[in-house]
């Protein structure tokens, strides 16, 4: 059982960075329960109960929510943890 | 009944079931392990380094809720995404159900913390699976409540509920 916590990467601040930052995408379905749902993102992120919650109902009331960014790779191991949950999360550059 | 997960003291959270109970839950689990079996497993020697030769999202829409596209627009990357992920997931997967076949042994059973979370991830992969079978919508309790006792898929609804009650409080018992 793993449960990484967000790898903080140092980013040069006068110097603009060359890898497109991606983002990952959680998606609505009327499966997964909001509290599950609410803990998996405490657990794959760090992230606190309230910012959990918040972006639980995000994705409940607007069908998705963006829920990490990062470089591609870093995006791609999210999603591949989110999907060892259940989570139905995707990978997507930003736009 | 049970009433579900509950914290026991030093970390370890408990479940009593009934007999009954935990054969619904074995025969679940088991049709669970059965059903990712029918994922290819493509060549032997890839898949030691976790590289399968699928490339598609399987057919039986249980299996693709389950191994989902790791990409929405994009097929291409989609296909090398699950190259790379779906053997290893799947072996996550059968791992958590195997973590809870044994723990079904008794009908008295107690987790430390990396068993309830492999208790956790298959209780939820039960939910989908079966979930997706129901066609399982936003609506569930309003369609279940219309339900005739008689009909063939009241069972499966009650046990999908019983197995979200059983999630949800196993989420309690870990926050």
């Amino acid at each position: 059982m793993t449960a990484p916590a967000p790898v903080e990467v140092e980013r040069p601040e006068t110097v603009e960075r060359l890898d497109v930052p991606w983002i990952a995408i959680v998606w609505n379905d009327p499966i997964n329960l909001m509290s599950y749902v609410t803990y998996v993102f405490q657990k794959v992120f760090g992230y606190g109960k309230a910012k959990a919650e918040k972006l639980m109902l995000d994705v409940h009331h607007k069908g998705r929510a963006v829920v990490a960014n990062g470089t591609r790779e870093e995006m791609e191991r999210d999603v591949e943890i989110l999907h060892s949950y259940g989570l139905w999360a995707t990978v997507k550059k930003d736009d | 009944m049970t009433n579900g997960f509950r914290r026991v003291g030093d970390g370890r959270i408990g479940l009593d079931l009934a007999p009954e109970e935990a054969a619904v839950l074995r025969g679940l689990v088991e049709q669970l392990l059965e059903l990712m079996e029918a994922l290819p497993a493509g060549d032997p020697g890839l898949a030691e380094l976790g590289i399968s030769e699928s490339t598609e999202a399987p057919e039986d829409p249980a299996l693709a809720r389950l191994f989902p596209d790791g990409y929405r627009d994009d097929p291409d990357a989609a296909g090398e995404f699950r190259r790379y992920t779906e053997s290893g997931l799947r072996d996550g997967k059968r791992e958590a159900a195997e973590t809870v076949l044994k723990g079904l042994a008794e009908t008295k059973i107690v987790l430390d913390d990396a068993q309830a979370h492999a208790w956790l991830r298959s209780l939820n992969d039960l939910r989908l699976t079966l979930g997706t079978r129901l066609e399982v919508t936003e609506d569930f309790y309003e369609r279940a409540e219309e339900l005739d006792w008689d009909d063939p898929r009241y069972a499966l609804y009650a046990v999908y509920d019983w197995l979200g009650l059983l999630q949800d409080t196993l989420v309690r018992s870990l926050w």
